[in-house]
């Protein structure tokens, strides 16, 4: 495993600063960066892989600078394997040339053409492809097998880190979740370090061993999933990661007082506090059950598995007071758009400090 | 993660994660290297040369000798002719144009496949071959408006017939399914529907034709319909470079930038492409039912005018001119020429759209964007202009280079650069800059990725590039009579100055030559169509722009 370190990273386009003051520490395993479209994260790799410099900061890989500091390593020379959107696979090449193409270059495996083949077959393996594609042409595959051999293709020359970027946006969403575990087996297989790049809260959490929360060109948090998840550093990471609705309220010792009635908090204890309830914590009952609160069921979406609800307490939209708040509920009981039903919190609220306003 | 944004939320927060102000493109824009933008600035001031020519010439000469010159009667009667040529030729080319590319492609006609052949094959025949077939068959084509109208409609429609026909194969069969769940029957909705979808490539198809009937000369020549480009010709004979000759040009191009500008307006802002995602599926076809031998007669019988009348009359002017004047040595020499200026021709352009197409794909800003337009222009300068502002400006300005096989060549990049350069532009596009990306991280150096992934990716586009503009070189008459040196004889030449004295016999061989030439080009613009239609690929345009044999 080696670690990859950036530190201070900065970078603009223009008058458009995009990354602003980056720091980050991978120390090996799966790391995903997690942020909305034109967050950074896309620039960030760029100069993690040398296709662009920094204005500032340092990349490093295994304690060798690699940008910054007034020496730039060509990605040539970096080690690095990229698998970029869409996989590029050079539509000219079958996909045993594909795999082997940077085999046949400076690194040039020992035993040459017989050791390539030897490396192609074992990637495709380690992919979890049939050994019968190595002849086929880039458009007789489908779009999870290109993603496959296009990280086959990253992995053969034994990069030190692998790079990759939204590889799984183009997929359909049963393709993108099984091509996802598969490639997550193989980078574990592989040893490499890995950075994976996603707008996709789900692919970060389920795939990675560490995720890092980026917005407007920075870290807001870098945790293993469970913690992201369930230890937001912020109430924007708490919306963004997990879908918690913020209610505002004020905290006397532990507790707060709120259209969801009495709710104990964690996190801030005393004073005016933002509460981020996320679906899975409402619980809904029968309108007028004992301890629930009466809420208006104003939309439902409906999954199959399990389906959202979103509620509103304490009366119509004018009413002060009045909170909207979203439930995950069983697929068995999905209550009307417009219907009455009852609603209690289960747990505790993770709760953050409010500026008063 | 539709997370409510409850107040008291700190707005800053939650907008942190929308993307930061107006992002530019992922990961920001190389600058191009200044070698490349200085060969895209030469090229392409080279091509506009002749348009500063026309411009700069008139803007010598006095307004009263220029006046002198506009109110000649003569002149009166040159431009009323163009003007109705071109009014008559354009309606005529259209209504061929779509209408048998609506029978071919959208109804049961039997053998659509082998109509379609047919229907492109007049591509082959070089206008003023068919100007020569037509004259040495009945004389009632010459010196008439309708024979000129005629003749030129039946060379020049397959220009409006091939977009049309890969537009129609594009064209989604849902959005006439819409129209007759709404009520409309084939009738309103070819009219309101399906005429509107395939009206860009209708109307680009109509551009190409009026702009080579601008610049027609060999095929209005023998049919003795003086215009513009006939009477530039007339001029410079008689006053070499005199200024009647330069005011003429400057006319012309005039026509030409307002069929440009004709066709951008009708053309508006409409949009091309199929709106929303999914793969289109090809349209049911028309039944013709009782009809159809009736339309099959038709189409047969259109056949007979484009290349039943050309093709039997060059046959009989072949046998029996076969015991007139003709060496053999005379058609080999030809021959050989015509096939080393289209050669070096063919490199020369392609070379030369290069610099401009790599800078559009690969380093888009302004400046490149504004190169490649600048290409566009030449793509309405008849090849009369070209080659007299070639001739101008070489006596003048480097005397050496007149009448010298170089300046020629030069001609032939002017003229067919813009053909060229969109060529070049979508085979360039098949190497994006992620797959460059991609292999200097697996080691290569970035001559390297040149090497082992551009290349092999851009090598076939190039080589079909430099064919077609070899084999517009090839059967290019205008130019090539003004700019090729003294003694220099090509196929269109040695044609020419035995069509143009009568000897219809013996210009017969040189015709044949021509048609041959033209037969692979011909063969890949109406596979080109076909492809589309067949495989109905959605929003690609690509038909619409290689059907351009401008």
């Amino acid at each position: 495993m080696t670690a990859l370190t950036v530190s201070g990273l900065t970078k603009s386009f223009g008058s458009a600063r995009v990354l602003d003051g980056v720091d980050l520490e991978v120390p090996g395993g799966l790391t995903a960066v997690l942020g909305a479209s034109g967050c950074g994260k896309t620039t960030l790799l760029r100069i993690l892989a040398g296709f662009i410099e920094p204005d500032a900061g340092t990349v490093s890989l295994g304690g060798r600078v690699v940008a910054g500091e007034g020496r730039t390593v060509p990605a040539r020379h970096r080690r690095i394997g990229y698998v970029p959107q869409e996989g590029a696979l050079f539509p000219h090449l079958d996909v045993a040339a594909n795999v082997s193409f940077g085999l046949t270059g400076r690194r040039r495996a020992s035993g040459g053409r017989r050791a390539a083949r030897e490396r192609v077959a074992e990637m495709l393996d380690l992919v979890e492809l049939p050994q019968a594609l190595a002849g086929r042409q880039p458009h007789e595959l489908s779009g999870g097998q290109q993603q496959r051999v296009a990280l086959a293709r990253a992995l053969a020359p034994r990069p030190d880190v692998v790079l990759l970027d939204e590889p799984f946006s183009s997929l359909d969403a049963g393709l993108r979740e099984e091509t996802g575990r598969a490639v997550a087996r193989a980078l574990r297989a592989s040893a490499a370090t890995a950075v994976l790049v996603t707008h996709d809260q789900g692919e970060a959490l389920s795939l990675a061993d560490q995720v890092a929360v980026m917005a407007a060109g920075r870290f807001v948090q870098v945790a293993p999933p469970a913690e992201v998840y369930l230890e937001p550093a912020s109430p924007a990471v708490a919306a963004f990661v997990g879908g918690a609705a913020l209610i505002p309220g004020d905290a006397v010792a532990g507790s707060v007082d709120c259209a969801l009635g009495r709710v104990t908090v964690r996190g801030a204890e005393q004073g005016a506090v933002l509460m981020a309830v996320r679906p899975e914590q409402v619980a809904v009952t029968a309108a007028g059950e004992p301890g629930s609160r009466a809420a208006a069921v104003r939309e439902v979406s409906f999954f199959g598995h399990d389906a959202t609800v979103r509620v509103r307490l304490g009366g119509d939209a004018t009413a002060a007071g009045a909170v909207e708040v979203t439930a995950r509920v069983g697929a068995d009981d999905v209550p009307e758009p417009g219907s009455s039903v009852g609603v209690r919190l289960l747990g505790e609220v993770l709760a953050f400090p409010r500026a008063e306003s | 993660m539709s997370a409510p944004a409850g107040p008291g939320l700190d707005p800053g927060d939650v907008a942190a994660f929308g993307p930061a102000g107006a992002a530019p493109r992922r990961g920001g824009l190389p600058r191009p290297p200044v070698v490349l933008l200085a060969l895209g600035v030469l090229v392409v001031a080279t091509s506009l040369l002749p348009l500063g020519f026309v411009l700069w010439s008139t803007a010598q000469m006095g307004p009263a000798e220029a006046w002198d010159l506009l109110t000649r009667p003569r002149f009166a009667d040159l431009l009323w002719n163009t003007t109705r040529l071109l009014v008559g030729g354009v309606a005529l080319s259209a209504v061929l144009g779509v209408g048998f590319a609506w029978l071919v492609a959208r109804t049961d006609l039997r053998l659509s496949g082998l109509w379609h052949g047919v229907l492109c094959a007049p591509l082959a025949v070089p206008a003023f071959v068919n100007g020569y077939a037509w004259v040495s068959t009945t004389h009632a084509v010459q010196s008439s408006y309708w024979g000129a109208v005629l003749i030129v409609s039946l060379s020049y429609y397959p220009l409006v017939y091939l977009p049309t026909v890969a537009a129609l194969g594009r064209l989604d069969a849902s959005v006439e399914d819409v129209a007759a769940s709404l009520g409309a029957g084939p009738g309103t909705s070819f009219v309101r529907v399906v005429l509107p979808a395939i009206s860009p490539a209708v109307l680009g198809g109509a551009l190409l034709v009026g702009l080579h009937l601008l610049g027609e000369y060999g095929a209005l020549q023998l049919l003795n319909y003086p215009t513009l480009t006939t009477g530039i010709l007339d001029q410079y004979r008689v006053s070499f470079n005199g200024p009647a000759a330069t005011l003429l040009a400057l006319v012309l191009v005039v026509f030409c930038l307002a069929l440009l500008g004709l066709e951008a307006l009708a053309r508006g802002n409409r949009r091309r492409a199929r709106v929303g995602a999914g793969v289109g599926r090809p349209a049911a076809r028309h039944r013709l039912g009782r009809a159809a031998p009736v339309w099959t007669l038709v189409v047969a019988g259109f056949a007979v005018l484009t290349l039943g009348i050309p093709l039997s009359s060059l046959l009989r002017w072949l046998l029996h001119g076969s015991s007139s004047s003709l060496s053999s040595g005379g058609l080999g020499s030809a021959v050989g020429t015509t096939l080393g200026l289209a050669v070096v021709g063919g490199l020369l352009t392609t070379l030369a759209a290069l610099p401009v197409a790599w800078l559009a794909v690969r380093y888009r800003s302004t400046l490149a964007t504004l190169l490649e337009r600048g290409v566009y222009p030449a793509n309405a300068l008849p090849g009369i202009v070209v080659a007299l502002a070639l001739v101008t400006v070489s006596i003048n300005v480097v005397p050496a280079l007149y009448q010298t096989l170089p300046l020629l060549v030069l001609g032939y990049a002017i003229l067919f650069l813009p053909r060229a350069a969109v060529g070049v532009r979508s085979t360039l596009e098949l190497a994006p800059p992620v797959l460059d990306d991609v292999a200097t991280t697996l080691g290569c150096t970035r001559a390297g990725a040149a090497r082992r992934v551009t290349l092999p990716l851009v090598l076939p586009g190039l080589g079909a590039s430099v064919a077609l503009v070899s084999l517009a070189v090839a059967t290019e008459l205008t130019a090539t009579l003004l700019l090729a040196p003294t003694g220099t004889s090509t196929l269109a030449t040695q044609f020419w100055s035995r069509a143009s004295a009568v000897e219809y016999g013996a210009a017969a061989p040189y015709a044949l030559a021509l048609i041959v030439l033209s037969v692979p080009a011909t063969w890949l613009l109406g596979r080109v169509a076909v492809v589309h239609q067949q495989s109905n690929e959605q929003g690609n345009e690509q038909g619409n722009e290689q059907g351009r044999p401008a």
